[in-house]
């Protein structure tokens, strides 16, 4: 989906605020959210793929105001809601107050139907084309052409194993792009190089 | 007519109701905390990938199988992957190249290798602008590349995983593997420093 979380190439974010040997967590309650969530995880409730979708769910407004940490709590809450171990309301109570959630999901999808097998050398273009699930594409690349580096193992299909429908399993490619083909005039002189899954890629 | 939003609960309320939930699932959340606080503090620390670093630079053996088999290459060394990290890639940097890893859909790493990743890599600033403007970005937290070096960076969107490998400095012919090892931060390990 398009959504707030794919960041990659908004402008406006200004300085990345650094520092050296800068921590992981600053409070404890961060260093639950994360336990929590990899807890429920480990339990089957949910996979990571249902994971990032939920926080790519959250309403914009949300994910941009919360910090990291309340994001993953709050996809750990909307999938315990959708899975059926609390409800919404009972949630809050326990809360002792409002307890926002992410949205509902679209339905999600499965592999291309005319996905294709590529070698490295070879030159293809991410597929031009709006998901309204969960999708590992970034809005940088849809449309982009770029080399094929190399090919990984073969993952679950995100775009399925985020909605619980069946497809097979598939690679993704190293596809490398030039940073000013992705923002012609508008980027820094750059090779970006994403992890693309097979069902996302065209041959050029 | 108004609908009444009641205020929201703090974080630590709303995750002292998600832990409740938990509980009741029989999940033992509270002796589960207890656990991930020690591995995310105690084992899956940068030393892990520095150490493999620090080895690969002594032992050319040991360099051909990590650039080629990272999975084989972290066993070998008696360190761990979760499954679902089914391929590991270590970028070498040199002279001409220097390699920068982000993740701009959430905040991805080979967490068991390099550490959880710090508070500035899961921020919007670096996810939004790396892949744009790295150069800028670098020389903004610190490290001035050459104009003549050339930047790749890598955005983490699938299950494989990245860790840079720094260039060996000068000088440390002596050294051995750990006292190598202790050289190499974790902003080194995803390319945000040198050593």
């Amino acid at each position: 989906m398009d959504s707030m979380h794919d960041l990659g190439g908004q402008q406006g974010f200004g300085k990345v605020v650094h520092s050296r040997d800068a921590p992981v967590f600053h409070a404890k309650w961060e260093v639950r959210a994360n336990a929590l969530y990899s807890l429920a995880v480990k339990n089957g409730v949910f996979n990571m793929d249902e994971y990032r979708h939920a926080i790519e769910r959250m309403t914009p407004q949300h994910y941009l105001m919360a910090s990291y940490y309340e994001r993953s709590l709050t996809s750990l809450a909307t999938l315990c809601v959708e899975k059926g171990l609390v409800t919404h309301e009972e949630l809050a109570q326990l809360a002792g107050g409002g307890f926002a959630l992410a949205m509902p999901s679209a339905p999600g999808r499965g592999n291309h139907a005319h996905r294709m097998a590529f070698v490295p050398g070879d030159h293809v273009r991410v597929r031009d084309e709006h998901v309204a699930g969960h999708v590992r594409m970034p809005g940088y690349i849809r449309g982009k052409r770029g080399v094929v580096i190399s090919q990984s193992p073969a993952y679950p299909f995100p775009d399925a194993h985020a909605h619980g429908v069946l497809a097979e399993d598939e690679s993704t490619y190293d596809v490398r792009f030039e940073a000013t083909d992705l923002w012609p005039q508008g980027a820094e002189p750059a090779q970006v190089h994403v992890a693309v899954f097979e069902s996302y890629l065209e041959a050029v | 007519m108004t609908t009444h939003t009641p205020p929201m609960a703090s974080v630590e309320q709303r995750l002292d109701a998600l832990q409740t939930v938990l509980h009741r699932q029989g999940m033992q959340p509270a002796e589960f905390i207890d656990t991930f606080d020690e591995l995310a503090h105690e084992h899956w620390v940068p030393a892990n990938g520095a150490g493999l670093i620090a080895r690969a630079w002594s032992d050319p053996a040991f360099k051909k199988l990590l650039m080629t088999d990272g999975i084989a290459a972290v066993r070998e060394a008696g360190l761990s992957m979760p499954l679902h990290h089914r391929h590991f890639v270590v970028l070498e940097n040199t002279d001409q190249l220097h390699n920068v890893i982000c993740c701009t859909l959430c905040s991805c790493t080979a967490f068991t290798i390099i550490g959880l990743p710090p508070d500035w890599y899961k921020d919007l600033a670096y996810r939004s602008r790396v892949v744009r403007e790295a150069r800028t970005v670098l020389r903004e937290m610190g490290l001035d590349l050459p104009a003549q070096t050339h930047i790749r960076v890598w955005d983490t969107t699938a299950d494989t995983r990245y860790m840079v490998m720094p260039q060996r400095p000068s000088g440390t012919e002596g050294l051995s593997v750990d006292q190598l090892a202790a050289l190499i931060s974790k902003d080194a390990l995803i390319g945000v420093a040198l050593i």
